[in-house]
This record gives C-alpha cells, structure tokens and sequence, in this order.
C-alpha cells in the first residue's frame, strides 16, 4: 500500500500499512451511544444500543472505511463523531480534546474541523438556496465577513470539486443539478471550512454506478490533495479498495474486525466479514448457475442484542457453549489486523464441545 | 430502421417467445417538448428466462416497465408498438381486458421500492393475498391459504401473515412484496430494482429466492437494474439500455466477459470488482437529454471510438448467436465476436 499523504504533512517517517506510527487526530475510547426507547412518549422500554462499546483511533491524513450492514450502528457512530449525539458512555478525542467537555465556541470549531458528507445529497441540499448561497453559509456562521473573500473561497472549492466554470453552477439551485453535481456540491460545503476530517455517510449509495466511480475518485483526489483524514462509511466493500486504507468492520454496533484493506479482503478472519466478502458478487455469468452460500437470519435487535457474540445466531461456525454465552475477546491476528471472534482463542477452540468449529486446524481427529 | 441480419440469427428466435415488443415506443408530454423515454424498444424474453435491462438512471428503464403493464401517468404523448405476449399482440387489448386478462395473472410486477408502499395498516397476509381476491375472486380463506404457500416460498415465516409491515425488517418486506407479485402464479414478474436499498447479505439471500424461483416454478423475470455484479446473479440475457433505446442485447455469457457496444464496454470497465486491483474506470459525460436526442447515435458524445459515420442513426447489427448491437463500429460481423474476446 502506498503512503497517501500530501506534501507539507508532518509525518517523518513512512507510515506502515496500519499507519502507527502517524499522529493520532481522533480516538474513540469504550464508546457508547444509546438512545432511549419509549413507548407513548412516557414507559422506558429500554435502550437502542446503537454504538456499544468501540475503540479506535483515526491517524491524520490516512482514509478508513467503517463497513456494515443497516442498522450496525455506524451512521450512529458517524453522527457521534460529529457531535450530533452525545455519547452515552465513553470519550471522543478530537485533536487531543474530549468532546465531552467542549463548550458553544469549542463545539463551533470542532464543526468548523470535521465536515460531513451525507448520503442523499438532494436531501442536505436546502432547495431554496442556490450554490453559492449554500457555500457561503458555513462562512458566513465561521465569521467570513468580507461578501469578496467568501465569493473567492466559493469559487476555490467548486474548483476543487470540478463544478466548472464556477459562474454556471453559483446560480443554480439544487433541482436544476444532476446527483453527481449535487454530491459535489455537498462534498464542497464539507470542504469550504478547511476540515481535519471528512466523514462520509455512503457518500454514493444513492448514485448510478457510473458516477459513484467519479466521485469516490474525486474524494480521494481532495484527500490525497489536502492531506485529510476521510472517514468512509458504507455497506458497500466493493469499493473500498480503491481509496481506504484501513476497514472496521461493524457488526451490532461493535467492531468485529480491523485490518488494512488488502489483508482484510484476502484474509478475513470473522465469520461475518467471511460471509460480507463472499454475498458480494463481482459481474461473472456463473454466478447464475450456483446459490449462494449465505447465512440467513437478520442482524440482531440493538435493543435486546444477543449475548455473548452478537454474531452467533448467524454464525456457521459458532463454538456452541461459547459463543452464545461469553463476548469474545479482541485478538491481534498479525500487527494491525484485529478480529474479535472466539475461533482465533486458541483455548476456546480446543474445548471438546467445539466440534462445529473447523478450518482452524485445532480440531484434527484421530483416525480410529 | 435498418436491421442486418445474418441468417442464422432468424434461428435463435423459432420458438415463440413468451414475450416479444416490436418497436415499443412511450413519449411523455412536458412542457419543454416531448420526453422519449422508450424510443423503440425491440426484445425477446423466452419462457424460464431471466433477462436484465441495465441501465444509467434516466435512460428510460423505469418507463419500459409502465410501457409493458400498461401502468401510464396522463402526460401520455405517443404510446405505440406491439407487445406479444403468449401468442397475442396485448396492445390490442381495451384496458379493461387487460387489467383482467394479463395484468398480474400473466404478468406482475415488483415496483422500486415496493417494499416501503406497502400499506401500514393492513397485515400482510392480507396484501399478499388481495391479487388473488381481485384478479382471480377467489374467497378470503382460499386467498390466504395460497398466501401462506407463496410465503414460504419466498422464505417468509407464515405466521408473519398476521403482522403489519412496520414489524418487518427491509429484506422481510422486500420478500413480502415479492411474495405479492408471485400469488396469482404469473408467467412473467418483473422487478424494478428489487434489492438496491438493501444490505449486501439480504441482497445475496433474495438473489437465492429468485433463483430458486426461476428454477422450481420457471417463471421468467425481467430485472431492471442499474447494479451491474447483482444483475449476474440472475441473467441469462442482458439488454443495456441508453437514451430510450437498447445499444446491446446478448447471452449473459457474452455481455458480463466480452460485451461489444463501446457504453457496454466501459459500463462493465465502472464495475467495482472485489478482488481486482484494477481501478474502474468512469464514463465521461452525461446521459442524453431525453428531449433532446442526438439525430445519431446517442451515445456518440461520450464514445472514445466516435467517428464521422456515428453522426447519422447506427444500425442494429445481430451475430451469429442472436445478439444485437446498436452501433456503427461493429461494421464487419467478424470483430462482433472477436474484437474483445481475448
């Protein structure tokens, strides 16, 4: 994997694949966000636990895509990051500052510091505002006065975004734009305040398959260009390759794996990752002549999620007697590439009523 | 419109197709002129046949649907062609006869999205089953009963007949409106974009049931889509569709390895691939105007292989195997099949 930073970044030296050795710009610590479910507005019924429990740290320059199906948690996790939820439990760590503790004016720099791209770009886009008017409202709340410096910054950004010439789009209203136009015109609100991060919520989901190439190539070109740390997350691992370095995979609202991009594609070590990668098909006619091998089932109920691995009720591999019952533990598979799964606990495996877990090579038989 | 034929592409179609269009055309009125949304539209779909139509949103694969269920919005310009369905030109049909006599007893239909139109107050057991007492008349209980069996072959537990759809997950009701198009038994479903709002997994296990489907009732289906490694799960052939028209029409085997229209080629070139390191490449360009089409071919503005001749309106050249290519490039029928084969 090559090193994607910009020049003028402070990084001396190479970063490996797991980018270690880069500064460290945002770390969750045992993060939590629920929300509270009632039932009437008034009977507690108990809590969505959205995101349940996440660690991670995010280096400055490097692009991580957070990957998993509806409802794992992470456009919650997104969201927290943002600061639009307030964690529950748990910290954020933004440039060395706990979110938590950030008063009116620090959370306007902090805003000022992580854009956000979201998923249906129509739908962030105000429809009575023209472009200019949308990029000039981030200014105008950050205290750009002068009407001739935000008419400069706008046009620099729609630069950045190849919305050229400038003077056609400034006057356009969002319905008058294709959805290629409109996402660049959401990219370009996040990027108009000069951010740390990026987040992007499926920043193509809603895309024809034509332009999403375009415009995940546009956000890693901006990336690259700005040296932005770019937080991507999407339920499509299809297209990850091309731009992230590093993957969590999300599952329930916890990671259940990390490792960098290439090695978690041809090494998944979780049973879920295992069947995310293989339900994935790449255009081939033979696809049409098999069924594919796919657990079935749903991911779980975040308001009563299952104990112990919240995988095992779909999980083909499930250690019965204890996968059901114990929240396995994080295992460091090789450096930088973590799964969270009872199949890589040696002793877990060995136990005698593991007989359904196989391709471990624990459990070879005697040939009696 | 100039057809070159070779003699045995008039083999591959003797048996008669289930359904058949002929130059299917559906403009709409709008106050800017006129929309050409399906401008002439000729396909085949055989019996036990899946055919996909792709396409870049806007291209008028949505309108192809409403064009062959006759489902039209009033700003109806010019509705025209012939369908033939099991033997019989349906367009012919006054609308009632065909509300009664192909609508969903012959053909049915998964809409986009169908899965969040269901109705909330309504269980689903009764939706599922309100073709059957409509289209058929057939009492509550039997509806049911046939429900219930159209459940679990779709791999829903029957007793979520009883359950209203806020208590479904997404797969839950996509399987639940499939499960609708399926009751009254028809020879043809069509699926608009049936599993592009749902997870990857979900996506796999409603692939499953179609296949499943496809081979233990043989229904055949017409999948609109624009989700090109999805579409392969099913395809036996595929119909690319760009400004209203279909640019190729080939066997599953030919378009997914070695399409042969330039927009085929750089369409399968986007497809992000799991395990290749190859980038895709992007189409430059935007989609033609649908008021506003190009006298040639449509696709020439963003063509890397233009020419003069691409100028005037191509023609529809047809290989050996009956697969059709709208274009002037192919000229020599030998490059159809060799040009990017290796």
């Amino acid at each position: 994997m090559s090193a994607q930073t910009a020049a003028g970044q402070t990084v001396e030296a190479a970063p490996t694949s797991t980018g270690e050795q880069r500064e460290v710009l945002l770390a969750a610590r045992d993060l939590h966000t629920w929300f509270e479910l009632r039932r009437w507005g008034v009977i507690r019924i108990g809590h969505v636990r959205a995101v349940d429990g996440v660690d991670f740290e995010l280096h400055r320059g490097e692009t991580v895509a957070f990957v998993g199906e509806s409802g794992c948690g992470k456009s919650s996790l997104a969201r927290t990051l943002l600061g639009l939820h307030r964690p529950t439990r748990g910290q954020v760590i933004f440039e060395g500052r706990d979110l938590g503790t950030l008063d009116a004016a620090g959370w306007r720099t902090h805003r000022a510091r992580v854009g956000y791209v979201q998923q249906d770009p129509y739908g962030a886009l105000a429809p009575f505002m023209n472009v200019r008017r949308i990029l000039s409202e981030p200014l105008i709340v950050n205290g750009v006065d002068d009407p001739a410096e935000r008419d400069r910054q706008v046009r620099q950004v729609l630069e950045e975004v190849r919305l050229l010439p400038a003077d056609d789009f400034l006057g356009k209203f969002p319905h008058m734009l294709s959805g290629g136009q409109q996402q660049r015109v959401v990219i370009a609100r996040a990027l108009i305040l000069k951010p740390a991060l990026i987040i992007a919520d499926e920043p193509v989901s809603m895309l024809d398959a034509s332009v999403r190439v375009e415009i995940l190539a546009l956000l890693r070109d901006v990336q690259r260009a700005r040296g932005l740390t770019l937080a991507f997350i999407t339920h499509d691992l299809s297209t990850v390759r091309y731009f992230a370095e590093r993957i969590f995979v999300m599952y329930a609202g916890r990671i259940i794996e990390q490792a960098p991009v290439d090695r978690l594609l041809d090494a998944p070590q979780h049973p879920y990752t295992q069947a995310l990668l293989a339900a994935i098909p790449d255009p081939d006619p033979d696809n049409a002549t098999h069924y594919k091998d796919i657990p079935g089932g749903e991911p779980p109920s975040l308001l009563t999620p299952p104990p112990g691995c919240r995988f095992h009720p779909r999980c083909p591999m499930a250690i019965a007697g204890r996968c059901e019952r114990e929240v396995p533990p994080e295992v460091t598979v090789i450096v930088g590439h973590r799964v969270t799964c009872w199949l890589y606990v040696p002793s877990a495996v060995a136990t005698p009523d593991s007989a359904t877990a196989d391709g471990t090579g624990y459990m070879t038989g005697h040939a009696s | 419109m100039a057809y070159i034929r070779t003699e045995s592409a008039a083999a591959a179609a003797n048996a008669e197709p289930l359904l058949r269009t002929e130059n299917l055309i559906l403009h709409y009125r709008s106050e800017r002129g006129v929309v050409r949304a399906v401008d002439g539209i000729d396909f085949t779909i055989a019996e036990r046949e899946a055919v996909v139509i792709l396409g870049e949103s806007g291209c008028g694969k949505s309108s192809l649907t409403k064009a062959l269920l006759r489902m039209l919005p009033r700003n109806v310009a010019r509705y025209s062609g012939s369908v033939w369905f099991e033997g019989r030109d349906i367009m012919q049909l006054s609308d009632e006869a065909f509300r009664r006599e192909v609508r969903w007893v012959g053909i049915s239909m998964v809409m986009q999205a169908a899965m969040n139109a269901l109705n909330p107050v309504v269980r689903v057991g009764q939706q599922v089953a309100e073709p059957l007492r409509v289209h058929r008349g057939w009492s509550r209980a039997r509806a049911l009963d046939k429900a219930a069996e159209t459940f679990a072959l779709v791999g829903l537990p029957t007793d979520f007949l009883t359950r209203y759809p806020f208590e479904l997950s997404g797969g839950m009701r996509q399987r639940a409106v499939l499960a609708m198009a399926l009751v009254t038994e028809p020879k043809l479903v069509i699926l608009d974009e049936p599993t592009s709002a749902l997870d990857v997994l979900t996506q796999a296990n409603i692939m499953n049931v179609l296949k499943r489907i496809k081979a233990t009732l043989g229904t055949s289906f017409i999948l609109i889509t624009h989700d090109v490694a999805t579409s392969s799960e099913i395809a036996n052939r595929v119909a690319l569709m760009y400004g209203g028209q279909l640019v190729e029409e080939a066997s599953a085997a030919h378009f997914f390895r070695h399409p042969s229209h330039p927009y085929s080629q750089l369409l399968m070139a986007s497809v992000p691939r799991l395990h290749d390191v190859r980038e895709p490449v992007h189409i430059p360009g935007q989609p033609p105007n649908l008021l506003d089409l190009p006298p040639g071919c449509r696709f020439a503005d963003r063509c890397p292989a233009r020419f003069e001749r691409c100028d005037t309106a191509p023609p529809i050249r047809v290989d050996a195997a009956g697969n059709t290519v709208r274009g002037w490039l192919e000229a020599p029928a030998s490059t159809l099949s060799g040009s990017t084969a290796r």
